[in-house]
């Protein structure tokens, strides 16, 4: 049998109800694995083994008196930083909230408990998860398993890095413009951004509100949607949340895929993509020509402006999002002893902040400010409309659209860390659909001749994750 | 467009202090930023809506019901390291008497 913690989560969960395994020899199965790899590659920022401990053995005993236990249960997963966990510290990696330990838990660790939840540790990201390559974390920066000089991409590289080095079974990320789904791609593992409002922020530390989602990373289509099932659906703590019936997902797996239409977007595949990406990207697509899908080529002519609207609405929401972290709703006093209010909020936010999110501040304030609102925020807003107008047309003509995840392979560490505007390109092709809230799920696509991952992204109309489960599945079975 | 006074006019607004560094860092780096946005200004958005949620959704209401909190109030007033008086958190006057 291969090493427990290489197992898919299907596997897992079968060997757990025929008794082959219990719920703690994965835990330290995992466990294992983190002693050997992750002071090299740097995942996760906390463990937690003696909570995963309780938790895999209560699942176990559940097990020996014969209960049915859920598809999750006992599965070892990790959780980016960004997510609440209570009694557990949860630092969105940024000196503000090194010690914060919240004392209740986000919707989705709430369900994924009522599934048997056992929770390894929480895994690095990019400072309140603005970045693109873990780089900006006060804990250090996060190495792709499959080259340690190399990043795993961000803002989630913690989990892309755990799923990818089996450190763990699947990991929870969030992605606002691309954070899972960009490290899922220079990791070479599965990442499912979902439609906006799919799976509930509630208790996730907000980022940009009107783009943020959760999801998670997995290493095949098949655990991608148990994770799904589990975490999908609506919330009353989080009123973005629309009651739209949650599907089985499990129902697009292995289905046929004749006759789907599949759209290549012309721009994700010109100018500033590396040609081996779009090469592997199309070989990818062939397959599914192959067997039977249609592919055409459509246009997504506003696909150019994502990266300002982006870079103008989320720095906006942003700046609005990280007033609370002023030493008196969130945050430490001052060691200082300032004599007004105004200082103190000086004095409390000094300590707090690193560079990309000082400068994602500045940003969002200044488009906010009076004389600029219109030339740059609403501008921005009716941009985003032009965007998803366009995204409308391409779902005339076709069931899904494919294309690179990133622009290029896992980058060098340290390569972009000063160069804000070419680290913003990195999203350049993740951005779109999340700023028309669709679904994306990134999956490897092949391997660069350097051996560094390639992925490639499978968008679905709105709550339609269902169906970029049915290609992804279908991509799988033809490797 | 943006030059040092800006920004630290800017940082100001945003209760964010710079060192003189911090400044010099910056303003090209956002100067660079918001140059780019420009290209903005090519997309004819005349007659066109803005956007600010992206799956229609409006006016959702809650059932008017008390329901039990996730932390107690204890647990809350724990996370603050500010002084508790009376169950709630001491924080320095907004306006000087």
């Amino acid at each position: 049998m291969a090493e427990l913690n290489k197992l898919t989560i299907r596997e897992a969960h079968e060997g757990l109800k025929s008794k082959k395994f219990s719920s703690l020899d994965l835990t330290k199965a995992c466990f294992d694995e983190i002693k050997k790899r992750d002071g090299d590659i740097h995942a996760y920022i906390t463990l937690d083994e003696e909570g995963a401990t309780e938790s895999a053995k209560e699942v176990d005993s559940r097990i020996a008196k014969g209960e049915d236990i859920p598809m999750l249960a006992g599965i070892p997963a990790a959780i980016k930083d960004l997510i609440n966990t209570r009694g557990v510290k949860t630092t969105c990696c940024s000196p503000f909230l090194k010690d914060f330990v919240p004392p209740y838990d986000a919707t989705v660790i709430e369900r994924l408990k009522e599934n048997g939840l056992v929770m390894l540790g929480k895994t690095n990201l990019d400072e309140f998860a603005c970045g693109a390559s873990t780089e900006h974390s006060c804990f250090g920066v996060t190495k792709n398993p499959h080259d340690l000089e190399r990043v795993a991409g961000g803002s989630s590289g913690g989990s892309a890095a755990a799923t990818a080095a089996d450190m763990c079974f699947y990991a929870l990320g969030t992605d606002t413009g691309g954070s899972i789904r960009q490290p899922a791609a220079l990791c070479g593992t599965y990442g499912m951004k979902v439609t906006y409002g799919r799976v509930s922020r509630s208790g996730v530390t907000a980022m940009a509100s009107s783009w943020d989602t959760i999801g998670h990373f997995a290493k095949n289509t098949d655990d991608i949607a148990s994770v799904l099932q589990v975490i999908a659906g609506r919330d009353v703590k989080d009123s973005t949340t629309p009651d739209i019936v949650v599907p089985d997902y499990s129902k697009f797996l292995n289905q046929d895929i004749k006759g789907l239409k599949i759209g290549l977007p012309k721009e994700y595949f010109g100018e500033g993509i590396e040609k081996e990406t779009a090469d592997t990207v199309k070989a990818a697509v062939a397959k599914l020509e192959k067997a039977g899908a249609q592919v055409v080529e459509v246009s997504l002519p506003s696909t150019k402006y994502a990266i300002a609207v982006y870079y103008i609405t989320m720095p906006a929401e942003l700046s609005a999002n990280l007033e609370r972290f002023d030493g008196v709703r969130y945050g430490k006093k001052p060691e200082t002893n300032p004599d007004n209010l105004v200082d103190y909020y000086f004095d409390a936010r000094e300590a707090g902040f690193g560079d990309e999110i000082k400068r994602r501040i500045m940003i969002g304030t200044y488009v906010l400010s009076a004389g600029y609102y219109d030339a740059y925020y609403k501008k921005a807003q009716r941009v985003r409309t032009v965007i998803i107008q366009d995204f409308a047309k391409a779902f005339e003509k076709v069931d899904v659209l494919i294309a690179p995840v990133s622009p290029f392979p896992a980058f060098k560490i340290g390569e972009l860390v000063d160069n804000p505007l070419a680290m913003y390109m990195a999203d350049a092709l993740t951005i779109p659909a999340s700023a028309a809230g669709l679904p994306s799920l990134a999956c490897p696509a092949g391997m660069s001749k350097g051996g560094l991952p390639i992925g490639l992204q499978i968008i679905a109309p709105q709550f339609e994750e269902g169906l970029t489960l049915k290609v992804a599945s279908a991509l799988e079975r033809l490797k | 467009m943006l030059d040092e006074d800006k920004i630290r006019h800017v940082a100001k607004l945003a209760r964010i202090a710079l060192t003189d560094a911090e400044v010099k860092k910056f303003t090209p780096q956002l100067s660079g930023v918001l140059e780019y946005m420009e290209i903005l200004n090519e997309v004819d958005t005349k007659n066109v809506p803005e956007t600010s949620q992206v799956t229609g959704l409006r006016d959702v209401f809650g059932d008017d019901e008390v329901v039990k909190g996730q932390a107690s109030r204890e647990e809350l007033l724990e996370c603050s390291e500010l002084p508790v008086d009376s169950k709630q958190v001491r924080v320095m006057a907004a306006i000087k008497q």
